[in-house]
């Protein structure tokens, strides 16, 4: 998949925008980080969601990891395949693996996240 | 041999059972037909000789104290003396009702009596309750004290704060309570920074939770000017009991100016660690704090043992009844074995034996902190990992000499933490042998890291895999 | 007396390696000031001496060894076969931590989790974890945990909830925005339309004891029908000898059901340390408080078991928990597993028969007495509530006198229950100590 597209956060979350719909999963450097994902906390359907808020949770054996709305919005759908394939996640984080969908209230806001380069440039110096 | 005892069948009729007087029919006339049970439970069924070799082959898959040596960090798995099994599981005290009238029961009471004089002594407190059953409940209690402290004296708090190295149970607990959590930094020699401590307080802070030593098995030198800076906002300071194996009799919580504390029965007086519980977490607070304290104490009235009537103010009961009693009496008999003496060469013997063993490790693994500890250190795998083998490969080989591993990843701030505890009643022959075996795993890391990483050899079973068992969670048998 | 290892030789050659002269330097860092003192505790015994010491205090108690018990009230005295303490109290068990190194803890995972088997199956549920503390902070997570789990507000606690139980659970919930209702009784058990006033939509959870605490049978699978009509989880807080016998939680419509675990094989001990059993049915399963065993395989294979689901847990999620508790009372619930074992199916209906034929004749010796009147019609399994005189003279002489302990008097438990006994009879009470009990009462005037 062509992940030059997306945009992404400083929580490693991606999105992909459509009209007004993000569909949001995680980055491939991120999936690596949790190692195992062994189960995946689904947001509530029609949960509103405010940008930096903890919507869901990732688990891996031994840690647990937020992840954050990136844009503001409410949640439309989840993917519920990974209820009994959680490993979806760090199979396939670009696609199989994506998380939820968000009807934004604004989609203009995804464009101030970061961009592929950016974001690359940012993982490599950040700490995690 | 890994059997389930589900999956043994041999005869058992329960003949340890007097038989019934009556039909089943006569007797189930008493009950009405739509409250019995419809299908029955599929319980085990075999004989009593086949459940004495099922549990006495399951205990035989165990390390234990009795059997290894055990330093397993911040849990002080030293040696429980027998006779203490023996006084607890005594008819006078097993065979004792909670609910017997006092006058019945002044051995009991005597025994919670001065079990919190005791405690009190040692930790320098004003006052103990028993109640906690562990040292997460002694939190609770801990910190719905502080709740009721601040209410009477109609202040808002809404922080507790707590160490980057602080123990998982401090932030749950505070959370529990309805407090917002601060983080307060380490600083490079592994104390609490101050300076990060005084950014972050302010008049909401309600409480800072401490263990001393910290968790890096280091004495908080500025403990007094922490306590200072927490009192200064009116806040509590409350102690974590984790660690006090390092003070007996050398130094109180009380007199470093904590306001509460719990201690973990379970590490520092000779409670055994019975497979993950049951401990005791008694909870000691200074004079201001007494009347909140959970209901009801145990007080003396003349010669005799009364429970407490009237506690307008207590936070209320954390648990039915008085405590672990059969955990508390232990402890009592404990410190009245021991007297002032055995207590401070405890001390003595568990910052003798962790330094020693520091000493002797230094040159094998990183101890990224300097300095003499106290009952316990922290060292780091961080040059092993270079070569490939990481703290977790590092424990599993220690398996395989008939040593269980120190504790591994904890605290979260040290990179590949190995924690150390020897405890007292190890001698120098057992930490030699620690050290030996230590340095040829080393050489094994240098020469067939293979070996390492795909210990224990000598189990009864290898690696386990946990992604499978959290992904597909198999967590009870299921009768066919 | 101490139990240390080192010589003084070896004291000496260590401090040496270290590089100091005397322990002092060790510490050195704690301030001066926080040192100056020496701890005033009785001087050290020997073993002996403390074991006479021990004895000494421990005869100022009546032990049920000598006594008969008519008490209980949440603990009760069954009989352990000498088996059970045989096996938990092997050193191997006794003295091992946490099996969170799985391959140096396989007995231990596995005791767990055929324990949380066996509790399944009692009860009817789909999960347990492997134990609490105790059964009252058992009912508290379980409140805690219906609060978390639908976002709602009010607890139904009724009056029939042990007392302390409901102590605990107020304490639990007492820094929540949360709200607690106890409907009051009729007959001994849940006043039905009280009951029915309390449950509105923002109702969390309705907790029903089974038998109460007065011994009486709920009507729990009504009371279960309504819970749920109202959109909230139905809490059983349950006495497992009874589910030999009685229908379990799982079957009426529990949610989550919780208990003491006492009764399976550990000894009163003043009241501690027991268990607290905790189970749920599969939608709560993430929601679990504290320790779960998995049954997997190792590296090649062979079967294996863990502790699992553990990013619910404090060590790993911290503030967000699901709940502070870390430690399990493991040793208890072992000692639980093999009386479980021990019964088997065939022992644990007829044990459970045992006790309420034992109950129900203590209950007709004591009820044809003069003067005594019952307190409440309905059914009930090994304890009962009877009324006798308001503050009976002499009764607690007469019971002595026939080396009798208990019942227990409610009056130190509510108001206006002045003179009402409850009553706890096992499987060890014989048809001599309940003539024995009715004389006492007889000869004390209680009538």
């Amino acid at each position: 998949m062509d992940t030059s597209k997306l945009k992404y956060t400083e929580t490693h979350e991606w999105v992909s925008l459509s009209g007004n719909v993000a569909t949001i999963g995680i980055s491939d450097h991120a999936q690596k980080e949790i190692s195992d994902v062994v189960f995946v906390e689904l947001p509530a359907m029609s949960r509103s969601l405010k940008q930096k808020e903890s919507a869901m949770v990732i688990e891996s054996v031994k840690a647990a990891f937020d992840i954050y709305a990136p844009v503001n919005g409410k949640v439309i759908a989840v993917n519920e395949k990974l209820k009994n394939k959680p490993e979806l996640v760090n199979q396939s984080p670009y696609q199989d693996g994506w998380l939820f969908k968000i009807e934004c209230s604004n989609p203009g806001e995804a464009d101030s996240l970061l961009t592929e380069d950016a974001y690359n440039s940012f993982k490599s110096t950040a700490h995690h | 041999m890994s059997d389930l005892i589900f999956e043994k069948t041999s005869r058992n009729d329960a003949g340890w059972l007097p038989a019934l007087s009556h039909s089943e029919e006569e007797i189930l006339k008493f009950l009405p037909a739509s409250a019995l049970r419809r299908s029955e439970a599929h319980l085990p069924s075999v004989s009593e000789l086949d459940v004495v070799r099922h549990f006495t082959n399951l205990s035989r898959k165990n390390f234990s104290v009795d059997s290894q040596f055990y330093p397993l960090g911040s849990c002080t798995m030293k040696y429980n003396p027998k006779v203490l099994d023996a006084i607890a599981a005594a008819d006078a005290f097993s065979q004792t009702h909670p609910y017997q009238d006092p006058q019945d029961a002044q051995g009991a009471l005597r025994i919670l009596f001065e079990t919190q004089t005791l405690l009190s002594e040692i930790t320098g407190m004003e006052e103990f309750t028993l109640q906690p059953a562990a040292g997460a409940h002694g939190e609770l209690c801990g910190l719905l004290i502080v709740g009721a402290y601040h209410r009477y004296k109609k202040e808002k708090k809404t922080k507790v704060m707590i160490p980057d190295s602080a123990h998982g149970t401090n932030p749950a607990t505070a959370a529990l309570c309805g407090y917002e959590v601060v983080q307060v930094k380490t600083d490079a020699r592994g104390h609490v920074e101050l300076r990060d401590l005084k950014a972050k307080i302010d008049k909401e802070v309600a409480c800072f939770m401490l263990t001393n030593p910290s968790t890096l098995g280091l004495f908080e030198e500025e403990i007094l000017e922490v306590a200072r800076l927490v009192h200064s906002v009116d806040g509590l300071v409350y102690y974590d009991g984790a660690n006090m194996n390092a003070l007996l009799g050398h130094c109180r919580p009380g007199d470093m100016g904590f306001d509460i504390v719990h201690i973990n029965l379970h590490k520092t007086f000779a409670v055994p660690h019975g497979s993950g519980g049951p401990g005791s977490g008694p909870v000691g607070v200074k004079k201001e704090l007494v009347k909140f304290l959970p209901a009801p104490r145990v007080l003396k009235e003349g010669s005799q043992f009364i429970y407490e009537k009237e506690a307008p103010y207590s936070i209320g009961k954390l648990r039915s009844f008085y405590g672990n009693f059969g955990a508390i009496i232990r402890s009592y008999a404990y410190i009245r074995a021991l007297g002032r003496e055995g207590l401070e060469a405890v001390s003595e013997h568990a910052i003798l034996n962790a330094n020693y063993l520091k000493t002797k490790l230094k040159d094998l693994y990183e101890i990224p902190f300097d300095g003499y500890c106290m009952h316990e250190f922290v060292m780091s795998a961080k040059r092993q990992k270079a070569k490939g083998v990481k703290a977790l490969d590092i424990a599993k080989r220690l398996l395989d000499f008939g040593i269980h591993a120190p504790t591994i990843y904890f605290p979260l701030i040290v990179e590949e933490a190995m924690m150390v505890e020897p405890t007292e009643t190890e001698s120098k022959a057992t930490l030699d042998e620690f050290v030996k075996v230590l340095q040829e795993i080393q050489k094994e890391i240098e020469t067939n890291p293979q070996k390492v990483l795909d210990a224990p050899h000598t189990t009864p079973v290898s690696r386990i895999d946990e992604v499978r068992a959290a992904r597909e969670p198999n967590l009870r048998y299921r009768a066919k | 007396m101490h139990y240390i290892s080192n010589t003084e030789e070896d004291k000496r050659q260590m401090l040496e390696a270290i590089g100091v002269a005397s322990f002092d330097a060790l510490i050195a860092k704690i301030p001066k000031k926080l040192r100056d003192f020496k701890l005033r505790l009785p001087e050290g015994l020997s073993e002996l001496e403390l074991v006479r010491e021990l004895d000494a205090i421990g005869a100022a108690n009546k032990n049920l060894q000598d006594y008969a018990s008519y008490l209980g009230g949440g603990v009760y005295d069954h009989y352990v076969p000498a088996l059970v303490n045989h096996l938990a109290h092997r050193g191997e068990f006794i003295t091992s931590y946490t099996p969170y190194q799985g391959e140096a803890s396989q007995g231990t995972l596995q005791f767990i989790y055929e324990y949380q088997s066996m509790i399944c199956e009692l009860t009817g549920m789909d999960y347990s974890n492997a134990s609490m503390y105790d059964g009252a902070s058992g009912l508290a997570e379980a409140a805690l945990l219906a609060l978390r789990s639908t976002g709602k507000k009010k607890v139904i606690l009724p009056r029939t909830v042990h007392p302390e139980y409901r102590a605990v659970v107020k304490t639990y919930l007492s820094c929540l925005d949360a709200e607690i209702v106890e409907p009051p009784f009729v007959d001994g058990a849940v006043d039905l339309a009280a009951l029915k006033r309390a449950l509105t939509a923002d109702t969390a959870a309705v907790v029903v004891q089974q038998p109460n605490f007065f011994g009486v049978l709920e009507e729990a699978r009504e009371i279960a029908r309504l819970t749920h009509e109202a959109g909230a989880l139905f809490i059983a807080s349950v006495n497992p000898i009874s589910l030999g016998i009685l229908e379990p939680p799982g079957d009426y419509g529990a949610d989550i059901a919780v208990g003491e675990g006492q009764p399976l094989g550990n000894p009163i001990s003043f009241g501690g340390p027991h268990f607290g059993f905790f189970t749920v049915k599969e939608p709560f399963l993430r929601k679990l408080p504290g320790r779960i065993c998995g049954m997997t395989v190792d590296k090649v294979g062979r079967r294996a078991f863990v502790l699992t689901l553990q990013a619910r847990e404090q060590h790993i999620r911290r503030e967000k928990a699901t709940s502070n508790i870390c430690t399990n009372h493991s040793l208890c619930a072992l000692k639980g597993a093999i009386y479980l074992s021990l019964l088997g199916k065939k022992g644990l209906r007829k044990l459970a028969l045992l006790n309420v034929e034992k109950a129900h004749e203590a209950y007709e010796k004591l009820r044809r007495l003069d003067g005594v009147s019952e307190f409440s019609k309905k059914p009930f399994f090994n304890e009962f509530t009877l009324q006798l005189k308001k503050n009976p003279a002499s009764l607690k002489e007469n019971l002595a006198a026939n080396r009798i302990v208990g019942p227990l008097a409610l009056s130190g438990f509510y108001t206006g229950m002045d003179g009402r006994y409850l009553f706890a009879v096992t499987e060890k009470r014989t048809t001599q100590e309940a003539e024995r009990l009715a004389q006492a009462i007889q000869k004390a005037k209680a009538l």
